[in-house]
């Protein structure tokens, strides 16, 4: 079986560092990486294209100065890019294309697949590939799951990859829900997991034993709260399962401790009490930094505030929510 | 009294026939869609309103005693609508979302349109914003940034909606700069599938060179000020985080909370822009717009 290898690690591994990865560490990682064997890098500000805001925290750098770098130094690998509309419009599609990314990833939240219609709409004629992204799968039943991708690849979507963006899932997570894409959807299946209860590896093993085909690790796990799946360990188990992936295992172990001073690695992710109690209320990990904000302006506890955005069910993209969560804990207004 | 017709019947069009039988100055002569077996025809029906299936052609016919049309329908639908009634100079409150017409906020600008044949309601987003962002314009000197978050129902986020939130974003960024005169604006939707239904919420989010001679106080005056304004026509607008200023960054957030008259109260942002495009009509009315001026006018040239 052979599984293509997504590395997100210049996207999510963003979140890490309020987004301020620099042209610099995107040509020195996407030089180093470049002859390894993944099959696509994707690069951005965190929550994707045209979302650099005060709201989810301004980017170091534009979406196109950041992809004319990537552009510049990848070559053998695909160059991709995460949007999700409602924070991009349809025009920064358009500047991406200009560029030259060769991937397009389309994300909604995992119930509102049509809210992608549109946008697969434009992106569809670009000759590029169009994948559907569902984000905060564990929030939805399989069958939910099943429904809305099948909306996507109806939008045109040539893959679907469904995302656990509060790590919250475990093993029969992932076999439940991707085995029931895998058997119904007719285009490649595709997963993405973050480390909140430090099962990603394990949980991205689960969904290529299920049938995905496309998996997303980042480099020594870099991302958003307790970060991804760990590219390199992933590969590793990969390939003791004879999983095919193309990735030179070696190749890539040196091209990681040739990064010592740039961010993958010399900002190293790992699970803090913070993370590990969002992943388990399912809130998602991309508000660790917004949660911690909140937590100190307010002097209220970080697992009061995750508490309360799990019952309200936040959705990704509700960093406004925080605030007024966070005041409304302070005065004493929740119940 | 000024004589409205309801173009479309979908959840806005049904929600304005609502404000409309309960406001003084307006009365429904005719409520049209497009499709028969629509609910919101027989909705419109039910509340004794003369109803039609017949869409665009239906209000040609009936067009003399109609002084205003509010537009509920699509973008294209409301090319054609322009155009149909520009000969006529029947003044339309269009809420699609067709980049056409005056940007209106009736708070900031509702009584300088009395001339204007198309009035655009912008967004529910630019409904629940502007205020805030022109109370914040009007105090802070120097501000170089605007961020509007809105946070909705998924269950008040129709077909329309959904497949137009491009549109949506653009309209929103484009009414700001229109009426803040900054450059640099941001829009954000976020639609939340959430049980209980969240109510519609609004973060403005500003970035400002300094406070020049005014003070914190004066911004929370002025925003205080603005929410009771627009209360009057909005009832269940509210403040609910007051400016915080964070060293050059301003955050306020408001939720509007519905009248439950078509949706349940959840559904603030249908509320909030008809509300505003029925306040506009009473503005309208109260100028002496329709009736008493472009018809009367009319029949005095063809005699």
């Amino acid at each position: 079986m052979s599984i293509h290898i997504y590395d997100p690690t210049l996207r999510d591994g963003n979140h890490a560092i309020g987004h301020q990865l620099s042209t610099r560490d995107i040509e020195t990682y996407c030089r180093a990486v470049d002859g390894c064997g993944l099959w696509c890098v994707e690069v951005g500000h965190g929550n994707g294209l045209g979302a650099s805001s005060l709201q989810l925290g301004l980017a170091r750098h534009s979406d196109r100065e950041l992809l004319e770098c990537a552009r510049q130094h990848v070559s053998r690998s695909l160059l991709g890019v995460h949007l999700i509309p409602g924070f991009a419009k349809i025009s920064d599609i358009r500047t991406a294309v200009e560029i030259g990314v060769d991937v397009i990833r389309l994300a909604s939240h995992c119930t509102e697949a049509d809210l992608t219609e549109s946008y697969f709409d434009y992106a569809r004629g670009l000759g590029k590939q169009v994948h559907g992204v569902l984000m905060m799968t564990h929030m939805a039943s399989a069958e939910t799951l099943l429904e809305q991708a099948a909306k996507q690849v109806g939008y045109g979507a040539s893959a679907i990859t469904l995302m656990d963006s509060a790590g919250h899932y475990d093993p029969r997570s992932a076999t439940e829900k991707i085995g029931l894409l895998v058997k119904h959807l007719g285009v490649p299946v595709g997963f993405h997991a973050h480390n909140n209860l430090g099962l990603a590896v394990a949980n991205s093993l689960a969904a290529a034993q299920a049938g995905a085909t496309i998996l997303d690790g980042t480099l020594r796990g870099f991302g958003a709260g307790a970060g991804n799946t760990q590219l390199e360990v992933m590969c590793a188990v990969l390939e003791r399962y004879d999983y095919e992936t193309g990735v030179d295992l070696f190749q890539l172990c040196a091209a990681i401790d040739s990064l010592s001073d740039i961010p993958p690695v010399s900002k190293p992710t790992l699970i803090g009490t913070s993370n590990l109690i969002s992943g388990v209320y399912g809130v998602c990990a991309g508000f660790e930094k917004h949660v911690a904000r909140a937590a100190q302006t307010f002097g209220v506890a970080p697992r009061l505030i995750w508490k309360e955005l799990a019952r309200v069910n936040a959705v990704a993209g509700q960093e406004d929510l925080i605030i007024d969560v966070a005041n409304r804990l302070r005065k004493g207004a929740v119940a | 009294m000024l004589n409205v017709a309801i173009l479309g019947s979908g959840n806005i069009g049904c929600d304005i026939l609502c404000k409309v039988q309960r406001s003084a100055q307006l009365d429904c002569v005719l409520f049209a869609g497009r499709n028969e077996q629509s609910s919101g025809l027989a909705f419109a029906a039910a509340r004794q309103v003369p109803v039609s299936a017949g869409g665009l052609e239906a209000l040609m016919q009936r067009l003399d005693d109609v002084d205003l049309v509010f537009d509920a329908t699509s973008a294209d639908a409301h090319l054609e609508l322009a155009e149909a009634l520009r000969p006529h100079g029947t003044p339309i409150i269009n809420l699609t979302p067709a980049h056409l017409g005056e940007l209106c906020v009736p708070l900031l600008n509702g009584d300088d349109l009395h001339r204007a044949a198309n009035i655009n309601m912008i967004t529910c987003g630019g409904q629940a914003s502007l205020p805030i962002v022109m109370a914040v314009c009007a105090v802070v000197p120097s501000v170089r940034y605007i961020e509007v978050v809105s946070a909705i129902s998924a269950r008040s986020a129709g077909p329309a909606t959904r497949r137009n939130l491009d549109h949506y974003i653009t309209t929103t960024e484009a009414a700001i700069r229109h009426f803040s005169g900054c450059e640099q604006v941001k829009t954000i939707l976020n639609i939340n599938p959430a049980k209980p239904e969240v109510s519609m919420q609004t973060a403005v989010s500003v970035l400002f060179d300094s406070l020049g001679n005014r003070t914190l106080g004066d911004l929370l005056d002025r925003v205080h000020q603005t929410v009771q304004e627009v209360r009057e026509y909005v009832p269940g607008y509210e403040l609910i985080v007051e400016p915080r200023l964070d060293a050059d960054r301003l955050f306020v957030m408001v939720r509007v909370v519905g009248r439950g008259d078509y949706l349940p109260p959840y559904a603030g942002n249908l509320d909030i822009i008809t509300s505003a495009a029925v306040n506009m009509a009473e503005r309208l009315a109260a100028r002496g717009v329709g009736r008493a001026t472009p018809n009367a006018l009319r029949d005095l040239v063809l005699r």
